[in-house]
């Protein structure tokens, strides 16, 4: 296992380096140009280079490339072009907030998903599973930012009872007023997980219900609850792992549509705000860490793979 | 069309009555889109003195911010998010069967190549998607449709691999090597048509996401701007007006869900009827 897991990722370095190019040369190469931010009408040639030059952009781009990851490997992503700030500790502050709501979300999806996939084909072809599955295609037809702008109408325009803007009210330091505020983020993110997740275990817990361990299980005796509960939805998870894996990456990219709308203060809108002022280090330091995530995510859910099915060895 | 098709088509209709009103709902879209110009509203006339009119009996979604009618928009604008969506899904379902039947096909080094392109397009990050549109392209409808369609091939591109994978070592590929047939003539005559009804699956699914991508990159002001609309461009200026005239959101909103909802059904259906793996397990 220890083997595995360090051969993995040996395996991922030239990945990361690869994507690493590739990001940074598109990101270079783009045609905006970030001095632009900085240049004010009274600026003269010579002042506007010398910022070029202060924020290393007249060398060309292999050498702002090594610059960059010689630094990387010291641990310094760089400073933000437009408040100079360190991007550590731009991503610090974002990150909690991103983390919170991405990972509360997330836990609801699986929950819900369990129970009403369960549901769903434990009533096979009836009123429930009929109803289940129609709101499931809602679920994955949605547009979010549709589904968050009504709601917004709904709870904060019409009723007036949940507050449509930020993490928590000035002045306010309550754990309700900051779950206040989540609701409708944590809502509007976890209803296309739950459904797809939904579907997925629906159609697996009727595939694993046909099995020849059912009928084995079922002739030693055993409660056909129990068979459902414990042997049938252990083997009905394996979708769920790999999507979580694929999803391990928005934990801490965040959700930059609904984080946008909403006005929470995550990595998605520091993202979004990146990419309007061309601001080169912040991009670059989510695409890595997003990436690093996937990676992590693809061998953790190999790893769990493995884990909950023993038919599946971890080679190579 | 073959006799076991249209016995499970009629047989999954008899089950999903329902599939009847998602294939009406895809008619009277892509009918009204077409005809739009039937309207008698101007799409671009404004009319500042009407504007912002509750849905009545003469503008039945009401007017927007600048007196347009707004039934005539949505229309215009459905004819966008279509268009947007069928072109994006020609062009990805296009370079999605190449790729992947020459992947499958061809295998060995020029396989892992490709299939490694693909892994690495699939890891890219979603919002780098939209600094590309925003460092790259102006905004508007053709560079849209070349960017979802350009993003959204892989997914098509790797079953394609598979079935092709299992395709190549049947009798009459054998047989078609033997009689001299050269590679791009068996995967154009034998590989690819024996494919379609995968294509045709992951085009309706293709659809479904391509509208929905449109709709939320013109909402963000990356996509469709004006002075043309689609769907997702009217809820980006709707949300303006959320307190005083909801029903500016209300609309486009539920036109791009139902669309979306009746592709994603309608593709559900197909892959039901058309999969030959399902023939054993219902059991003709």
């Amino acid at each position: 296992m220890t083997r595995f897991v360090i051969k993995r990722i040996i395996q991922s370095i030239p990945i990361l380096i690869i994507i690493s190019i590739i990001s940074f040369s598109i990101i270079r190469m783009a045609p905006g140009d970030p001095v632009k931010v900085f240049i004010t009408p009274q600026m003269t040639y010579e002042q506007i280079e010398r910022t070029r030059t202060r924020l290393g952009l007249d060398k060309p781009i292999y050498i702002q490339y090594f610059y960059w990851i010689k630094n990387l490997l010291k641990g310094d992503l760089g400073y933000s072009f437009i408040n100079y700030q360190p991007v550590i500790k731009l991503i610090k502050e974002r990150i909690g907030p991103t983390i919170g709501l991405m990972g509360i979300s997330m836990i609801i999806s699986v929950i819900l998903s369990i129970a009403l996939g369960t549901i769903s084909a434990v009533y096979k072809d009836k009123f429930l599973d009929k109803f289940i599955s129609k709101v499931c295609y809602i679920g994955i037809s949605i547009p979010s930012f549709w589904f968050a702008m009504m709601l917004i109408y709904t709870f904060s325009l019409k009723f007036k009872i949940l507050p449509s803007l930020g993490m928590r009210s000035i002045g306010v330091k309550s754990t309700l007023d900051l779950i206040k505020h989540g609701i409708m983020p944590v809502i509007v993110l976890s209803f296309p997980n739950t459904s797809i997740l939904t579907r997925y275990i629906r159609s697996n817990v009727i595939d694993e219900m046909d099995e020849n361990y059912v009928d084995m299980l079922r002739s030693k005796g055993l409660n056909y609850k129990r068979i459902l509960y414990v042997h049938i939805l252990k083997n009905s998870l394996l979708p769920v792992i790999t999507i979580l894996g694929m999803n391990l990456p928005s934990l801490v990219s965040g959700a930059f549509i609904t984080e946008s709308i909403f006005g929470w203060p995550g990595m998605g809108r520091l993202g979004v705000g990146s990419i309007f002022n061309f601001d080169y280090p912040v991009i670059m330091a989510i695409t890595m860490l997003s990436s690093v995530m996937l990676i992590v995510g693809n061998l953790v859910s190999d790893i769990c793979y493995s884990i909950v099915d023993p038919r599946i060895k971890l080679i190579r | 069309m073959n006799e076991v098709t249209i016995k499970k088509t009629k047989e999954y209709v008899k089950k999903n009555k329902s599939i009847k009103i998602y294939v009406c709902i895809i008619s009277i879209l892509i009918l009204s889109s077409i005809f739009a110009f039937l309207s008698p509203y101007d799409p671009t006339k404004i009319d500042i003195n009407n504007k912002l009119v509750s849905p009545n009996k003469k503008h039945i979604f009401g007017t927007d911010d600048l007196g347009r009618d707004y039934f005539t928009r949505a229309l215009y604008g459905g004819r966008v998010s279509l268009t947007v969506g069928f072109v994006s899904m020609i062009i990805s379902m296009t370079i999605g069967t190449l790729i992947g039947a020459i992947s499958g096909y061809f295998g060995g080094r020029i396989d892992s190549f490709l299939m490694r392109t693909v892994d690495i397009i699939m890891s890219i990050p979603s919002f780098f998607i939209i600094l590309i549109i925003n460092a790259y392209f102006k905004p508007g409808i053709a560079s849209i449709i070349l960017i979802i369609g350009l993003f959204g091939w892989t997914s098509v591109a790797r079953i394609v691999r598979s079935e092709t994978l299992t395709l190549k070592e049947r009798e009459y590929v054998l047989c078609s090597k033997t009689l001299g047939g050269n590679n791009f003539w068996i995967i154009f005559r034998h590989i690819i048509p024996n494919i379609l009804s995968t294509i045709i699956v992951s085009s309706t699914l293709n659809v479904a996401s391509a509208i929905l991508t449109e709709s939320s990159l013109s909402f963000l002001g990356f996509g469709v701007v004006e002075p043309f609309s689609s769907w997702g461009s009217m809820l980006r200026n709707a949300q303006k007006y959320m307190q005083d005239a909801p029903y500016l959101a209300a609309f486009p909103g539920i036109l791009i869900l139902l669309t979306v909802l009746s592709f994603n059904v309608l593709g559900d259906m197909l892959r039901d009827v058309l999969d030959p793996r399902n023939i054993q397990s219902q059991k003709f």
